[in-house]
């Protein structure tokens, strides 16, 4: 065995070239693997603990306002082990450096002792003390953007009152690990903060002392999550209820929970792809290496060494290569996955976001290593086996060929003789040529999958910003105001332009189908805001009557235009109305409807009203319009609509920069590690007829081009193959992605594809070149001396 | 495929007098010394051969003898430690390897013990394969024609018998119109008669192209279809005499 051990690490280091381009590959794959699932593992580990030392809730909910007596029968609904009532508040914002308004969210915490739900961490700083009614708590990321301390000010616009908050600590929930405002397409730190208040001067200043409007329920073991929320809508009906959530759609949740399933997906479906590679590879490789040991391996035989020990020899061979990989891999995924996890700390606010890397998913690295190794070497071995000791001693017979299909097909007199050398080799090899094109097919159409997402991003924004919001900022009332509203709003400093909306929060019924949503009641044709059909790109003109869904919403409620839907309204009078569904339209955040502006208003039983506004503003004058805002007790909110941009860009660019460059080298290392193998072993195979050339008179250039030319030939059948793969491989993740709040639209522009491919060509050129020089020196007397 | 490199082996006239323009090879001093990892090989120790065109010779020796390193100095292949080698009076010990890919190109053909036929392409094809790259060469059925395998031509190597593929090297080594054939061991692995056929096929090529030829082998009953035999032993000559009664390849046996 000593020996055999011996003759392994020699043959090894033999083909250290081979071996690690093999290696690489295997390695990039588990280090995906690593880096994927070790941030998978931390996420959750460090959220579940999180939410089990902060006591994050099962169950919420929003109302209007209720007695604080409610409380109790709450608390005794069965399943709920305790239910914490609160008074949450959005206002207007005025920071110090930030011009345009931000917004808010004020959480009343007791005072005496700390919340019993969803407690709040101090990351600094001290809890507010009791009978200090200014002081607040604020979040870290608000209070990150804008260098907050404790000892800082805020002052906000309380019920129409101008108040200057204390911030004496900073804090983290884990209610709002992702922080978005309601109703934004992206999140901005800067614009939207969360403050933690003392509940009695919460109470006092937006007249809640007694009551509460919003509820967070924690549940015993085993409650059943639907029971409670019905039980508790019925409680919470007659005061003004907006509908119980469970924990899964509570947004922070949820947007932490989609993440983890990609990371998880990723991490499972993207390392099969490159170590199905590596086994295909690892195929090619030792199949070569069998029969240029035949006669070895006779000879051992020969000498009594059983097939159990040469097949373990040739495994091996394999195992050596695939350890390798699998080491690197693991030590690159580590590295790469704590970068990921910092990364995802800009995205998601924890206390403590702690790497670790469970010696279960380093397990399976090496397990996932060991069968690719083991799939590679299968081929290889049973050959190995299957050979007998007096036939290995001869020569292999020389290969069969015949004429190729150019050839059959009449296009053999366009043929030079080298040309057909490389149609007959491609053809004689059918499942090598398809090894090889089928590595560079995927290596292209990981990197499509990588950067495709780029191009859906850029249209999005470009929908979104550029043909749907085209207003310049948007506001809302604290509540529906008179229709000279939009003429106060006109007649704000810099304001060009406004168009009035009446929005309003609705439940849409539909048999046993209901969903909470935000009914936006617009005018026929606006230009400021526009709703968009994504399917045809074209404005949607709201009908006089009826109502129009989108298609995520017409699918959870089962409807098709013309159909009836119950709307029921969250706010005033609540009252209750069958619609006509008048169209459905797709767009990529979710669950929408949209009605004319009048109809809402006869929804609401109201005049002409109106809810908000989008304005058209000269940015000459945006300081003035700001300042005008944060003291316009009416306004409750607003958004700005490039600074939204601008914060979204400022935070992916950079991201995206990285996953461009992470994206091209792993697959450039597919590209190469299959090209280069494929160029070594027919580099081994035909040394001797590429010298036979060489004696003959052809020059370098010459048998280059036969050996490349046929690398050339695989690479350029694989470019369309892999533009396909990828496309529809892109098109799969866009359907696997596809929830019932977003669609990432499927796009990618011809220059991503040519990108694409041209990283590809690169790296094969880059490995032919590599070979090219070994052909340089290739030892024409050596090889003609011996027989193969 | 045709080359446009310049050949620096045909372009000028031999500068030498008119008594010395059939002279195809002029070896003088010729010293060949291998670095086999810590050892040196001294393979030839001092050669000094001439070759005339239209001549057959045939080298002789054992095994390690040098007669193959001769041969590949000869053919462009190898370079001399010391000496020198002309070609019709150009030197050939100090071309470059380019020079001497286009001297092969246009001047040598090769044939060796185990064919090295490409196996992908066809008798005919592996014959066009330098046709395909030569100045004034023959049609490649011709060449077939020539070595008896003009119905064989469509054959690819591993349909064909060993002594059929070594007919198709010789073809493939001739179509070009070499000025001289260098074959190394020819017969080396095939039967009696099968070499008999290969041997016919070489002198015919010579005696009727009028190729300078130069035969390598190991098996001295060969020579007597030489006009001249040169015995090599460790890297000397040793004997180098004119067959009285040459004979032809058919008459012989071993």
């Amino acid at each position: 065995m000593q020996a055999l051990n011996r003759k392994l690490f020699r043959d090894l280091w033999r083909i250290k070239g081979q071996a690690t381009a093999i290696s690489m590959v295997i390695a990039v794959g588990v280090l995906m693997y690593i880096m994927y699932l070790s941030a998978f593992d931390s996420l959750q580990a460090t959220r579940s603990a999180y939410y089990e030392r902060q006591r994050f809730a099962h169950v919420f909910a929003s109302l209007k306002r209720a007695p604080l007596s409610l409380g109790n029968r709450i608390s005794s609904i069965p399943g709920v082990a305790q239910a914490e009532t609160r008074v949450v508040v959005d206002v207007t914002l005025d920071v110090e450096g930030l011009e345009e308004p931000a917004t808010g969210r004020l959480v009343s915490i007791p005072d005496r002792q700390r919340q019993v739900l969803n407690d709040v961490v101090l990351s600094s700083g001290r809890y507010i003390e009791a009978g200090r009614p200014d002081e607040v708590i604020v979040s870290e990321g608000f209070a990150q953007a804008h260098e907050l301390r404790p000892g800082s000010a805020v002052r906000a616009v309380l019920n129409g009152r101008r108040r200057e908050l204390q911030i004496v600590g900073i804090g983290l929930s884990p209610e709002y690990i992702y922080t978005i405002r309601p109703g934004d397409f992206l999140p901005d730190d800067a614009r939207f903060g969360i403050f933690w208040m003392e509940r009695r001067a919460l109470a006092a200043a937006f007249d809640m002392e007694g009551g509460f409007n919003d509820v967070a329920l924690m549940l015993m073991p085993g409650a059943q999550v639907e029971a409670v929320i019905d039980d508790l809508d019925v409680l919470l009906k007659p005061y003004g209820g907006w509908g119980a959530i469970p924990r899964a759609l509570q947004l922070s949740h949820w947007s932490v929970e989609n993440e983890l399933q990609g990371l998880q997906g990723a991490g499972i479906v993207i390392p099969m792809v490159f170590l199905g590679v590596a086994a295909f590879l690892l195929h090619v490789v030792l199949r070569r290496i069998v029969s240029v040991q035949r006669e070895q391996i006779a000879t051992l035989k020969a000498l009594g060494y059983p097939n159990r020990l040469l097949a373990m020899h040739y495994i091996q061979w394999a195992l050596a290569i695939s350890l390798l990989g699998t080491l690197a891999g693991t030590l690159g995924g580590a590295l790469l996955g704590r970068g990921m996890l910092s990364m995802y700390n800009e995205f998601f606010r924890f206390p403590n976001l702690e790497y670790q890397l469970q010696p279960g998913v380093v397990l399976g690295a090496v397990v996932i290593g060991v069968v690719a190794a083991i799939f590679g070497a299968n081929s290889a071995v049973r050959q190995a086996v299957k050979l007998q000791p007096a036939e290995a001693m001869r020569p292999e017979p020389p290969a069969k060929f015949r004429v190729s299909l150019a050839e059959r097909l009449g296009l053999g007199r366009l043929l030079s003789q080298p040309a057909r050398i490389i149609l007959r080799n491609v053809e004689r090899q059918p499942v090598r040529s398809a090894i090889t094109i089928g590595g560079i097919s995927l290596s292209l159409a990981i990197l499509i999958v990588g950067l495709f997402s780029i191009d859906s991003l850029d249209l999005m924004m470009d929908v979104q910003f550029r043909l749907a919001q085209r207003q310049d900022m948007q506001v809302s009332f604290v509540e529906a105001v008179s229709p000279s509203g939009i003429h106060d709003l006109k007649r704000l400093p810099g304001v060009i332009g406004a168009e009035p909306t009446r929005t309003v929060p609705a439940r849409i019924v539909a048999g046993s189908r209901a969903r909470q949503v935000s009914v936006s009641g617009l005018p026929e044709l606006t230009r400021l805001f526009r709703v968009i059909d994504i399917s045809r790109m074209e404005q949607v003109p709201m009908p006089r009557d009826g109502i129009i869904l989108t298609s995520s919403l017409a699918k959870v409620l089962d409807v098709a235009p013309g159909d009836e839907v119950t709307v029921e309204a969250l706010v005033g009078r609540r009252i209750v109305q069958d619609v006509q569904v008048a169209g459905i339209i797709d767009q990529y955040v979710g669950l929408s409807a949209y009605m004319d502006i009048d109809g809402v208003r006869r929804l609401m039983r109201e005049g002409p009203t109106l809810s908000g506004g989008f304005l058209a503003v000269d940015t000459e004058h945006l300081p003035e319009l700001f300042r005008a805002i944060k003291q316009t007790p009416l306004i409750a909110g607003s958004g700005v609509k490039g600074a939204a941009l601008q914060a979204f860009e400022d935070t992916f660019a950079e991201n995206i920069g990285i996953m461009i460059f992470f994206n091209v080298l792993f697959a450039s290392i597919i590209a190469f590690g299959v090209v280069y193998n494929a160029a070594r072993v027919s580099l081994a195979e035909r040394s001797r007829e590429l010298a036979s050339l060489r004696v003959m008179g052809f020059r370098r250039s010459e048998i280059s081009a036969i050996l490349l030319g046929e690398l050339g030939l695989l690479t350029f059948l694989a470019l369309p193959l892999g533009m396909l793969l990828g496309y529809w491989l892109s098109r799969l993740l866009v359907k696997a992605f596809e929830t019932e709040l977003y669609t990432i639209p499927f796009t990618s522009s011809s220059s991503t594809y040519a990108l694409c491919a041209l990283a590809v060509v690169v790296a094969a050129a880059v490995s032919g070149l590599i070979v090219r020089r070994k052909l340089d020196h290739l030892d024409l007397l050596e090889v003609l001396k011996s027989k193969e | 495929m045709t080359g446009t490199a310049p050949d620096a082996f045909t372009t000028s006239p031999a500068p030498t007098g008119q008594a010395a323009s059939d002279l195809v090879f002029d070896v003088r001093g010729v010293t060949k010394i291998y670095a086999m990892g810590d050892v040196s090989v001294h393979a030839l120790r001092g050669v000094d051969l001439k070759l005339h065109s239209s001549e057959f010779i045939v080298l002789l020796g054992p095994s390690g003898s040098g007669k193959s390193t001769l041969l590949n100095i000869l053919g462009g292949l190898d370079l001399p430690t010391s000496g020198r080698v002309s070609y019709r009076g150009r030197d050939l010990s100090g071309a470059g390897d380019s020079a001497r890919t286009e001297y092969r190109r246009r001047h040598v053909g090769f044939v060796f013990q185990f064919y090295n036929l490409i196996p992908s392409l066809t008798a005919k094809e592996n014959v066009a394969l330098v046709t395909e790259i030569a100045r004034n060469p023959l049609p490649p059925a011709e060449a077939l024609g020539i070595v008896g395998l003009g119905d064989r031509m469509n054959h690819f190597p591993a349909q064909m018998s060993g002594g059929e593929q070594q007919r198709v090297a010789i073809a493939r080594a001739i179509a070009k119109r070499p000025d001289v054939l260098l074959c190394d061991e020819p017969t080396g692995a095939l039967d009696i008669s099968t070499g008999i056929v290969v041997l016919e096929a070489i002198e015919r090529i010579n005696r009727e192209l009028g190729t300078a030829t130069a035969v390598i082998t190991h098996n001295a009953a060969v020579s007597g279809i030489a006009d001249r035999v040169v015995q090599l032993s460790d890297g000397r000559i040793v004997a180098d005499h004119r067959n009285v009664e040459k004979i032809s390849a058919r008459e012989l046996s071993w």
